[in-house]
């Protein structure tokens, strides 16, 4: 695997893209270099995908390779394991993250632990993505960030892109990778980044500085962070949506963060957080999903265990509240700059 | 909350299915239907499913109260085959009565037998190709034993020590086979359904020849998977066989609680546009034939096709059940379509190719076979005797690579490992 190559890709001719784009540009090249790599869901084929990630791909691919599938997600995910332990390398669709239930027997019992199982006999080289996360008015059941119930899942990897040139390597990296990886895609940022303010306009991708997408193929390791922002006084730990909201609240405070972006939640780069919170004494974990049993509980206990000494304050975890994603009080439930700035607050004055 | 009468309205009553006999009760079992052997029509592989439905309600049958076979279901196999079937089966039964004992022991924590059920997996297999694909639940051993697996493999993985090519990390009997095409079996029911019908996908994409094949206890058909599967599989036309063993018996539940009060586990099928069948689960030469015709109709991409085995579970559902407990004793003596191997043997009696005296040394034999390879077996351990895998493979296999948190908690493991059991030389490897 390449890591941005310095001497490959700086060279290389590259393009503005949107996240779905980006999404796009990564399976049509995997789908043009390994004929294995078959595409499915719900809605993905002829119509090409309800956010428009799959567009195109059957026309170029053909019916077999990328197909609508019936509204079953246990289903689907049943059959890509079939198909993994045949030999194809499936890229399964659920539609919505908050959709994905059905399907998680096949992915817990099956999908995570066929290699564990058969000592290698077989595998599930399946590449699960899922558009998730809220701020989209969603309600309930199109907002939704489970990614915890599938980092507490030995034998599955949990990846959560937040930059068009991110999206496209790393989901390029996910394909290739011989383990299953749940690709979880904030939709809320797929058309630009979002900064928490809701009621100001959104920037469109085309002005930031992550929508320069190399052409053609490069691949983003599972396992490493990506220093958003080098930092001295605080370490700010986020993945999706919440990276870009964090690092706006961060300038808007005017406090000398580092910020991390996970990119990918197992494997974790702990290294990478380690090295930093070492460095600035304090931590502050932001995501989305519900507070108790969330990810950032896992990532405080890793920073308080790792870091102990080096830490000048109370870990901060700020995250949805733990209740189902309303529709009505979104704003009110989204972890948006007030409660993010509080935290800083808190951190910066201890 | 206590319900209110409502007007006029009759008060509605709550249906639970109870069985027919428990235990201490006398079995009649008038009310299942055995129709004649051969009586059954047979239409074209290439047929319409629809044409398959009155069969999804019948039940195939070839060999008769006369020992003979019947029909145009009688797949004519020569006589060294069907002593092959018979040893296999029988093989299969010796298998099950051994590894059962050994569980009683104490060499390993747990076993299920097939006992009754040997045709259903045995002719199969026998009629499938060495390399179609098979999804198989836990109760169809005979399949590895059919295709020639190496029984002292099946014993290392059940005595879970240190030649166990799963490396002890699967409960005894969910053996994984890649090399005999049959797929990792998961204590998560019904679970192999979906996945066959993407490996015969991802054959069909791939314009390959093999089939899948996949089976399910009738129990199992009442999850999400099997639904799916069959959906997926006719939306798709695939190359699958799905088997249904009606064993009459989901440990202690009754068909009944699946089901089959109102209709046949075969008439499934129906609804989906499949092609169905329902064959005499005891009739080793029916389902050699049900899943000869079903194969066929797959490979010449006609389809899937749902096999209904209507069977008995002649024992316990495990080594950990007690059926006296939920049944009555007398339903294994009484069961009206009889003992595969026992109608096997007396078939090829019939027609003059078998004796009592070579089955009973071919018994003899088996059990010898048996015996010797659990001995070989037990020469690299039983369960809790110390020779096992060592401890960093409890680790290998989570991921295709051991990723940080893995390597801390193996190496954590091992430190334990010489706390709690400091005698253990470090003469085989321990890391």
């Amino acid at each position: 695997m390449i890591e941005e190559s310095p001497v490959s890709l700086a060279d290389a001719p590259t393009r503005r893209l949107n996240m779905i784009e980006a999404i796009n540009d990564a399976l049509d090249i995997m789908m043009e270099r390994d004929s294995n790599v078959v595409v499915m869901g719900e809605d993905v084929g002829y119509f090409g995908g309800v956010f428009r990630a799959t567009a195109g791909l059957q026309k170029k691919y053909g019916k077999t390779r990328v197909f609508d599938t019936p509204i079953s997600e246990c289903g689907i995910i049943g059959v890509a394991v079939g198909m993994g332990a045949y030999g194809l390398r499936p890229v399964p669709e659920i539609q919505f993250a908050d959709y994905i239930y059905p399907g998680l027997d096949q992915l817990v019992s099956e999908a995570a632990r066929l290699r564990y199982r058969s000592a290698g006999e077989f595998i599930a080289p399946m590449t699960v993505r899922s558009p998730f996360g809220g701020g989209i008015f969603g309600g309930q059941t199109h907002s939704q960030s489970p990614e915890a119930l599938f980092t507490h899942v030995a034998g599955l990897k949990t990846v959560v892109p937040s930059t068009p040139h991110d999206a496209k390597g790393l989901l390029i990296a996910a394909i290739e990778d011989n383990d299953p990886v749940i690709f979880f895609e904030p939709k809320r940022i797929y058309n630009g980044p979002f900064n928490g303010y809701y009621d100001k306009p959104v920037e469109p991708w085309a002005k930031h500085p992550d929508s320069v997408v190399p052409e053609g193929y490069y691949s983003i390791p599972l396992g490493k962070a990506r220093t958003v922002r080098e930092g001295q006084a605080l370490t700010v730990l986020a993945y999706g949506t919440m990276v870009h909201v964090a690092a706006a609240v961060c300038a808007e405070k005017g406090v000398d963060a580092e910020i991390i972006d996970l990119r990918t939640l197992v494997p974790l780069d702990i290294e990478a957080i380690e090295a930093s919170v070492e460095k600035t004494g304090k931590c502050l974990i932001v995501h989305e999903a519900t507070r108790t049993g969330g990810f950032g509980a896992e990532l405080s206990a890793l920073v308080q265990e790792r870091c102990f000494y080096h830490l000048e304050a109370p870990i901060e975890r700020v995250t949805g509240f733990d209740t189902p994603y309303p529709h009505s009080l979104e704003w009110a439930y989204f972890p948006g700059p007030v409660r993010i700035g509080e935290a800083i607050d808190r951190l910066m004055k201890a | 909350m206590t319900a209110k009468a409502n007007g006029n309205l009759p008060p509605l009553s709550l249906h639970v299915p109870e069985p027919k006999f428990r235990p201490g009760d006398a079995v009649d079992y008038s009310h299942i239907a055995v129709p004649l052997a051969g009586a059954q029509p047979r239409p074209d592989e290439s047929c319409a499913a629809v044409e398959m439905h009155p069969l999804c309600l019948d039940l195939v049958r070839v060999l008769g109260e006369d020992d003979r076979a019947h029909g145009p279901w009688d797949p004519r196999l020569d006589a060294e085959t069907l002593r092959r079937m018979l040893r296999t089966m029988a093989l299969t039964r010796a298998f099950d009565d051994r590894m059962y004992r050994g569980q009683r022991q104490g060499k390993t924590s747990f076993y299920m037998k097939c006992t009754g059920e040997e045709a259903t997996s045995v002719a199969p297999a026998m009629a499938l190709a060495g390399d179609d694909m098979v999804f198989p639940s836990y109760r169809q051993q005979g399949i590895l034993i059919a295709r020639g697996y190496p029984m002292v493999e099946m014993i290392n993985q059940i005595y879970s020590n240190r030649a166990d090519k799963l490396k002890g990390r699967q409960l005894p009997i969910m053996y994984s086979a890649r090399e005999a095409s049959f797929f990792t079996i998961s204590g998560n029911l019904a679970t192999q359904y979906p996945q066959a019908v993407g490996w015969a996908m991802a054959s069909a994409i791939k314009g390959d020849t093999r089939i899948a094949a996949t089976w399910v206890g009738e129990g199992s058909t009442a999850e999400g998977d099997f639904h799916s599967a069959m959906t997926f599989a006719t939306v798709y036309n695939a190359p699958v066989i799905f088997n249904v063993v009606n064993n009459q018996w989901a440990i202690s539940s009754f068909s009944g609680f699946a089901g089959a009060e109102r209709t046949t586990f075969a008439a499934r099928a129906i609804g989906y546009g499949m092609a169905g069948l329902r064959v005499d689960g005891n009739d080793p030469l029916a389902v050699f034939a049900a899943t000869q015709w079903a194969a066929n109709r797959a490979r010449a991409n006609g389809g899937p096709t749902l096999i209904e085995h209507f069977t008995y579970r002649a024992e316990g559902h495990s080594t950990s059940d007690d059926p006296g407990q939920y049944r009555s004793a007398h339903e294994r003596e009484e069961w009206p379509l009889g003992d595969p191997i026992n109608r096997l043997k007396k078939h090829l009696i019939a027609i003059g190719e078998w004796s009592e005296d070579q089955h009973e040394a071919m018994d003899r034999e088996l059990m010898e076979q048996v015996k010797a390879a659990t001995k070989e077996a037990e020469k690299n351990g039983v369960l809790g005797h110390g020779l096992h895998h060592p401890f960093h493979t409890m680790f290998e296999d989570v991921f295709e690579e051991l990723p940080w948190h893995l390597k801390e908690q193996s190496e954590q493991a091992i430190r334990e490992r010489r706390i709690k059991w400091p005698e253990w030389s470090d003469s085989w490897k321990e890391s």
